[in-house]
């Protein structure tokens, strides 16, 4: 069923080959905000789903790129293990394929790394039709080049996934987070402090009034961090990191642009008005604001990251930061060497590409 | 390109460039008139050039694989690497970056006509920010060297392979070198964040940022691990990791190798990962025991040293679980360091083995193969069984926990034949980690070493694939020629030999120089 499912992906992939044609690969459409949409054919890939192979004990699981997320975190949930980068849903039926094109990753990204670090191994279809497997299985893996991460984040514009393999971990045993008061600047050097220690730190973000941090880990771990850290323990806190991976805490509820500046987490409080929100430890700042974007770039870029248009923006503004020219250029030679016609998400990522 | 052109590659699938892309066409200098074009670039004592003095750079730890370069050069800037680049880009002159040459797959070795670049003059640490848990330093910088330079933050960098002591971060980056602690802390793409490189045109390009991720394609992930073919690293910044408070290694013995397997998997699936999880079998005790005298109990089939770290709670607590696991696994014996000098040691005969080994035989050849840890058994049972018919003892030393093996065969090159069998016996072994759903090379690199078991775990079609992105960003071909990923003649030629074994085409030599991890 699935082997004819891929067969027929396959041969949509072949025929736009043939007919010169573009496709948009959909899964669930819950990240269809992100990049810019071009007017050519879906290719629905939600139908390839289901989970291919999961053993606990080796810490790896292979699901079909259109398995919905939740369908897979709860098969782990199962197991007690968990995907550790927390991947934001953005709708009730994303797909593993999505997450994964998509690259994105929650509040315990700067402590657990982020999607493309779990990344092991995928098969996919390229722009010549054809179905290749990169990685594997297994934890280390340098047999050519690492063609599988390099998938994560490329928003489906070198090949349509079939099948991604995942490195998954134990959950925590205990979880609680600790809140506390401050203004942003504070806030900023607080956690950049706490997470320099080494602590069960698993999330660290500021709302505008108060500071959030997450410890998990083992039971007595947890506890003699929140003893040295002293702060106030937060109830229902599980609902209050969630509603921040998923952008449903009132301060996402805007009509303003959202951008998502990705920054190096102990650098200074940016000087742009509008209205702030600090995640990963200061290394993911949202900000609600309509300054123009050069602005925000420019800043973004002067403190050493990037800006993304995440939500809300005008169709004549790039959604993505644009690189220097020589990684650019690079960009290209690659889109070249996956997809020489141009038949996956065109314009997506970046114009032209 | 035409769109003729494209039409044909979308149902050929390849352009021909690519298809059958592997060395440049013929340089257009002349070995003396690039001595003379160098020398204009660095120092002139920067340029090796006599027979004498290129002899140090005619392999890396791989030392089968022997071949002089035309010329070596070492750079001291970042300029003087885009100049070099430039020229030999200019006049199609092959180009292998070289770090400290502990590579154990042979990805370092020169080609006669090329240049050898050595980073070895980029020894500077640039600079270390305790509070961003960064440090900047350039590609010669020696792995260990980093943690030593950020110990009074009570800071260190998280991947350990065993050459660490030598080895440099370039060279780490361009394998993806893993270590002991890859289950818990990753390998070397976790761990950095930022790489500048040099292209073959010439062009320095900064892939990943100060920042936790960058716009675009992951280049950053893509570069490492690529073998130094698609640039030429030139500056690192690596995440440095906050120092535990507390490390404790416990040491299992077990009377079977297969209970030993499954106390890894019991001690994962009670949601422990251990710091690292290393096991041993009998032959690698006993050398490592003769060798390093550390108090390992050489009557067992095999060890396992699990290390825990963290808080001291969570250490503790963990460590009681540990221990009743290994028991209820049947190990015959659990011991725990008592103090850090008897936790030193335990890792010290491990540390150990591989020259341990060495002092069994003649010669040794390390294997790195990476399976799923459940197929572990079968692979020990089946490794038994060729050691017999090739007639060659194996020791083992395994990187248990993310199922990385090291199978050691020892033998003697200078009986007639030894050789060859083991080099069959090792691309058995490589055979088999396939065929449970593994990899040939999980830490160590393809190189020129692997590049016929390329063709047993890609199809022609992937590599094509990876012939296209080594053309993305050298469309030449010239940066490391002919390593990591054969090209699809020889694969045809490869798949038309008759068996494994039965060509001797590369010799293998000791590796004694080598330190594996």
């Amino acid at each position: 069923m699935n082997q004819e499912i891929s067969q027929q992906l396959q041969q949509q992939v072949i025929e736009a080959a043939h007919n010169r044609e573009s496709l948009q690969l959909v899964g669930s459409n819950s990240k269809k905000f992100l990049g810019a949409i071009a007017d050519v054919t879906p290719l629905e890939a939600s139908g390839h789903r289901g989970i291919v192979s999961y053993d606990p004990v080796e810490l790896v699981v292979t699901a079909r790129a259109g398995t919905p997320l939740h369908e897979l975190e709860q098969v782990l949930a199962e197991a007690n293990q968990m995907l550790p980068f927390e991947p934001p849903h953005f709708g009730p039926n994303a797909t593993l394929g999505g997450t994964i094109a998509c690259g994105l990753s929650g509040p315990s990204r700067p402590f657990s790394g982020a999607a493309r670090d779990y990344v092991l191994g995928v098969k996919l279809i390229n722009g010549r039709g054809e179905i290749l497997n990169f990685g594997g299985q297994v934890m280390k893996n340098v047999a050519g080049y690492d063609c599988s991460r390099l998938m994560a984040g490329a928003m489906g514009t070198l090949g349509l996934l079939l099948e991604i393999s995942l490195k998954v971990l134990p959950k925590q045993a205990t979880e609680i987070t600790l809140i506390h008061p401050a203004p942003v600047t504070e806030a900023l050097e607080i956690m950049n402090h706490w997470s320099g220690k080494s602590l069960p730190l698993s999330a660290a973000c500021h709302d505008g009034e108060n500071l959030y941090l997450r410890l998990s880990g083992a039971k007595t771990a947890v506890a003699s961090a929140h003893q040295l850290m002293g702060y106030a323990p937060q109830p229902d806190s599980p609902l209050f990191w969630q509603d921040l991976k998923e952008q449903r805490l009132p301060f996402f509820q805007s009509t303003l642009p959202l951008w998502r500046l990705s920054l190096p987490g102990a650098s200074a409080h940016l000087n742009i008005s509008g209205q702030w929100l600090i995640d990963w430890c200061g290394a993911q700042r949202w900000l609600l604001c309509d300054s123009p974007p050069a602005l925000i770039r420019e800043q973004a870029q002067a403190a050493g990251g990037h800006a993304t248009l995440f939500r809300r923006g005008a169709d004549e503004i790039d959604i993505f930061h644009p690189p220097e020219k020589g990684v650019m250029l690079l960009h290209r030679n690659l889109k070249q060497a996956f997809d020489p016609l141009g038949i996956f998400n065109p314009g997506r990522l970046y114009p032209g590409l | 390109m035409s769109s003729e052109q494209r039409a044909d590659s979308a149902i050929d699938a390849t352009p021909p460039e690519i298809a059958e892309q592997s060395v440049a066409t013929k340089p257009s200098l002349d070995k003396a008139a690039l001595v003379t074009q160098l020398q204009a670039i660095v120092a002139t004592d920067a340029v090796l050039y006599d027979e004498e003095d290129l002899r140090p750079y005619e392999c890396d730890a791989l030392s089968a694989y022997r071949k002089l370069p035309m010329v070596v050069v070492l750079p001291s800037t970042v300029a003087e690497v885009q100049a070099i680049m430039r020229l030999c880009y200019q006049h199609h002159l092959p180009v292998i970056a070289r770090g400290a040459g502990t590579g154990l797959s042979g990805g370092a070795t020169p080609v006669g006509d090329g240049v050898v670049l050595s980073l070895a003059k980029f020894m500077s640490i640039l600079n270390i920010d305790p509070s961003a848990r960064t440090a900047v330093v350039q590609p010669g910088v020696r792995n260990l060297a980093i943690s030593q330079a950020v110990v009074q933050h009570r800071l260190y960098y998280a991947p350990d392979p065993s050459s660490q002591i030598a080895c440099t971060i370039g060279g780490n980056v361009a394998e993806n070198s893993g270590g002991v602690h890859c289950l818990k802390y990753g390998l070397t793409v976790h761990n950095v964040c930022k790489a500048k490189i040099v292209t073959m045109a010439g062009e320095l390009i900064t892939l990943g940022s100060d920042a936790l991720d960058s716009s675009g394609y992951d280049l950053l992930a893509l570069i490492n691990g690529s073998e130094g073919m698609l640039g030429v690293v030139v500056e690192v910044t690596v995440k440095l990791t906050p120092m535990p408070d507390r490390a404790q290694v416990a040491l299992a013995a077990f009377d079977d190798v297969v209970k030993a397997g499954n106390a890894v998997g019991a001690v994962i699936a009670a949601g422990i990962i251990p710091g690292g999880l290393e096991m041993m079998d009998k032959l690698a005790i006993q050398a490592a025991e003769d060798f390093a005298k550390v108090g390992y109990p050489t009557d067992a089939e095999a060890i396992l040293l699990c290390e825990l770290d963290g808080s001291h709670e969570e250490v503790a607590e963990q460590m009681v679980m540990v221990r009743e696991i290994m028991q209820q696994c049947g190990a015959t014996e659990v011991r725990t360091a008592r103090d850090e000098a008897e936790r030193e040691a335990f890792w010290r005969g491990r540390k150990a083995a591989f020259p341990a080994v060495g002092r069994l035989a003649p010669d040794y050849y390390c294997m790195d193969g990476t399976i799923p840890r459940k197929h572990l058994p079968y692979i020990l049972r089946r490794m038994g069984e060729l050691s017999i018919e090739y007639d060659l003892r194996v020791a083992n030393v395994f990187h248990a926990g993310d199922g990385n093996l090291h199978p050691l065969i020892l033998y003697d090159a200078n009986i007639p034949g030894e050789l060859a069998r083991t080099e069959a016996f090792g691309g058995k072994i490589l055979e088999l980690c396939i065929e449970v759903g593994g990899t040939i090379t999980g830490e160590h690199g393809v190189g020129i070493e692997k590049l016929d078991q390329m063709h047993l775990q890609f199809s022609r079609e992937e590599l094509i694939q990876f012939h296209a992105v080594k053309h993305a960003f050298d469309p030449q071909g010239l940066l490391n020629p002919g390593k990591a990923v054969p090209t699809p003649k020889r694969c045809s030629e490869y798949r038309q030999l008759p068996a494994q074994g039965e060509t001797n085409k590369h010799a293998l030599a000791s590796q004694k120089s080598g330190q594996p991890s």
